[in-house]
Parts: structure tokens; sequence; C-alpha cells
């Protein structure tokens, strides 16, 4: 065992000072390789903690939504749509909820107005989420004016920002009292922006959204599951996008890399034989270059994992920013949570060290088994 | 030292490394749950349905209330010009 560790740590030596001949091909080769991991580590590591938190936290919104639909567009809920929900067997709970979107000139930003259920500002005061905190420079006591729908300048007082470490679900949040959301969107009384509905038996949930879609033909009922669903598609969807505008690079390294691995250059194929010549057997030959490849796309995928995991989770993903922001003004500061799946990174281990490892051997092999005078020659 | 000893001790150190994100993934997780149960507190207590992920137009913001078309919601030649549009996926029945 001692005599197999001392001749593998030989090999080790020789093909490190073999790949130090080379230095510059060799260290950008790397430096590529592990460029290469870092993006498809990067993507894969966000996605995935996104995914995770989105399923956490979206897991306890309303059980069914319904909405009413005129001309195939969401419209105002009346009031009696409500009271014929109230009556559906299986129906816990029926809260009519008034919510909507303005447009802020100031900031050209999109933010959500709400009326909470529970614990509302009083008329007059507004709580706003940590993005519009951070974009209007407004915080407690402050005064923030907005259009109201007739054109009349309204003025809220801030009676104090949402917490900034739930950006992600509300940075963009205004919570009003219904007085106000009803007067500032002329929202005539009796009528609600939709329903939430919470089922008594949670097996019960599409019998009882049926019984909602055929008590209001007019009505679409959005279940949490749908919600959850949606998510999980457009985490997959993004990350799909994300490795298809990486698949050209990717694409563009595997050509590289298996030509730099399976094509040996006129310089190699002299090594080979000169080894060959002075007494170094086939296995040791392959054994050298596996080495070779080994070392080469393992410390490329420790290099590029690293960087990614520090890129994600210590520095907030900031070269997948651009891509999520969009047009948004309004972007919620987050951290991801480090959520990591153990069995992508192994895959992600696999598919990058095992590849090319196996890719320096066919080519050492064949020139390897040839007479060493020849390839000398040659 | 020998070249294969420092690159064995780099591998090494680089595995550690991988090793510990792990860990570190662990406890970052754990530190993160009160945060998280807060957060799941919010979406429960006002109905929350979305993440406030893209601001940019209302069926980008509220992505599960959105409405069925939304590509042609304004027009029938309205074709959807936000970038984010192009990150979310189209239904399966499109």
């Amino acid at each position: 065992m001692q005599n197999w560790i001392e001749k593998q740590r030989h090999l080790v030596d020789f093909t490190l000072a073999s790949l130090a001949r080379r230095k510059g091909k060799n260290l950008g080769l790397l430096a590529v390789y592990a460029a290469i991991v870092f993006s498809l580590a990067s993507v894969l590591l966000f996605s995935h903690s996104v995914r995770r938190e989105a399923a956490l936290l979206l897991a306890d919104s309303p059980e069914v939504l319904v909405q009413r639909m005129v001309a195939g567009r969401h419209d105002l809920m009346p009031a009696a749509a409500v009271d014929k929900l109230k009556g559906l067997r299986g129906v816990q709970t029926v809260e009519a909820r008034l919510w909507g979107y303005y447009f802020d000139p100031v900031a050209a930003a999109n933010y959500t107005f709400m009326v909470p259920t529970r614990d509302a500002p009083p008329p007059g005061r507004i709580k706003v989420g940590p993005g519009i905190a951070a974009t209007r420079g407004a915080g407690a006591g402050d005064v923030l004016a907005f259009r109201a729908y007739d054109g009349t300048l309204f003025s809220f007082a801030v009676a104090g920002t949402l917490d900034s470490e739930s950006a992600l679900v509300s940075a963009d949040l205004v919570l009003v009292s219904e007085a106000d959301f009803r007067t500032f969107f002329g929202v005539a009384p009796g009528l609600y922006t939709d329903v939430a509905v919470s089922v008594r038996n949670a097996r019960e949930v599409r019998t009882v959204a049926e019984k909602i879609a055929k008590a209001l033909p007019d009505s679409r009922p959005i279940l949490r599951e749908e919600v959850l669903r949606t998510y999980d598609s457009l985490f997959d969807w993004r990350e799909g996008m994300m490795l298809v505008l990486l698949a050209g690079a990717t694409l563009a390294f595997v050509i590289f890399a298996w030509d730099k691995a399976s094509g040996l250059s006129a310089e190699e194929r002299r090594e080979i034989g000169i080894l060959k010549a002075v007494g170094w057997e086939t296995s040791d030959v392959i054994r050298m270059k596996m080495w070779e490849g080994a070392l080469l796309s393992l410390a490329a995928f420790l290099l590029g994992y690293a960087a990614a995991y520090l890129h994600v989770f210590y520095f907030g993903a900031g070269v997948l920013e651009p891509v999520l922001k969009g047009w948004a003004v309004l972007y919620p500061a987050f951290r991801p949570t480090p959520f990591v799946d153990g069995l992508q990174v192994f895959t992600l281990f696999l598919l990058t060290v095992f590849p090319y490892t196996v890719a320096t051997i066919v080519p050492v092999w064949r020139a390897a088994i040839v007479d060493p005078d020849l390839v000398m020659r040659s | 030292m020998r070249p294969s000893s420092l690159a064995f001790a780099l591998i090494g150190a680089g595995s550690a490394f991988v090793l510990a994100s792990a860990v570190d993934a662990r406890l970052g997780v754990a530190r993160a749950e009160p945060a998280l149960a807060r957060k799941a507190e919010m979406v429960r207590e006002l109905g929350l349905t979305d993440l406030c992920l893209f601001t940019e137009a209302r069926y980008t913001r509220h992505l599960s209330q959105a409405d069925l078309h939304t590509a042609f919601q304004d027009h029938p030649l309205s074709l959807d010009h936000f970038p984010s549009g192009s990150l979310v996926p189209p239904r399966r029945t499109f």
C-alpha cells in the first residue's frame, strides 16, 4: 500500500511538472473551466434557494382566492357574491379583500396598495414596504403624496415601514385603511377586489372550488396549490432560460476541453514516446494523464463551486441580479437563504469532473500502445 | 515541499471549503428560520399570494393572480414587452 501511494505521488509530481511546462495554456484552461462551473453552480444554487423559500412562505397564502371575471378580465366582486360564498357547504371563512396597483410617477414604480383584514392603519395613515421606503426615502412620521383616481392629491402620513427582512414578499406594499382605499381608487362600497376562502377540510379544497365555480359562473377560483405550482414552474423555467443562455458558452468550452483532452499535441506525443522509451509502462502513462485530468477538473470544480457559494449566499448573487430585475424599479434587497440541494451539487460534480478525466484517457492509450520509436519519429 | 504535497494540500483545502459550505448552509438555514417564520406570518396575516420579484407590470407582480391570457391582455396584438415576461413560463395549455 505504501509503495502504491508513493508511486502515485511520483506520478502526480511528474504530472504537475509536465503541466507547469505549459503553464499559460493550462492556467487559462483552469480559469475558463472554473468560470463555467461558477456560472452553472450560481444559477442552480440561487434558483433552488428562492424556490424553497417561495414554497415555505407561500404555504401560508390563502387556500382559495376567488376573482370575478368580466369579458376575460379581472373585475370587482359585489358583496352579494361574497354572501353567496358564505352559504356554500365546506367553506369555513370568507374574507373579502381590497387591493390594487398604483403607478407612482415620482419613482416610476408600481406599488401594491392593500387593505389588511386585521390591524389596518387608521384613515390618513399608511405603512409602506421596505422597497418604497428606500426609493422614496420615507420613514415613520414622513408624509407621502399620491394622486388619486380623480387627479386630487392625497397625502398620507407614514405610520411605519414593514420589516426590511420581509422585502421578498413586501417590498412594494402600501397598507391603507378601507376608507382611504375606496376614496383613493374610487371603489364604491360593497365592491371588493377578490375573496379569500378557507375550507373546513383540506382534502375538500377541489370540491369546494368546483362548488364556487358552479355558484358563481363568472368567477375564477385560484387554489393555493396552483400558486405554489406557479412558483415552482417559474423557477424551473428561469433556471432553464439561464442554462440555455449559458449553453453556448458551455458548449464552446466542452468542444475546447474535448479537443484539449482528447487530442494530443506533437509535444505531448513525443513526451509519451520518451517515457515509453525510458521504460514507463502503458498503464503508468495512462495513470499519469488520468491524474492530469482529475487534478485539473477537480481544481476547477472546487474553485468554481466555492466562488458560486460565496457569490450567491454572501454577495447577494450580484451577477444574476440584472436578469431577475428586468425593468422593475422596486426590487427586493434580499440575501437568499442557503438552502442547498446536495444531489444537485453532486450531479454538478459528476458532470464536471468525470467527463474531462475520462476524455483524457482514450488518446493517451492510443498513443501509449504505439511503438515509442514511431511516436518520437512522427 | 514536493509538488504533489502542495497539490493535495490545495485540493484538501478546497474540499474542506465545500464541506464547510454544507455546514454553513445548514447553520444559515437555522439562523434564517425565525426570519422565515416572521415572513410566513406576514404572508398569512396579509393573505399575500406572490413574491415581490417583478414589479414592472401588474401581471408579473402577482403571477399567480394574473389573467390567463397575459401576453395579449391589452389588445390582440399586444405582445408582452417586459423583460421578466420572458422569464415567466407560458401556461402548459398554451
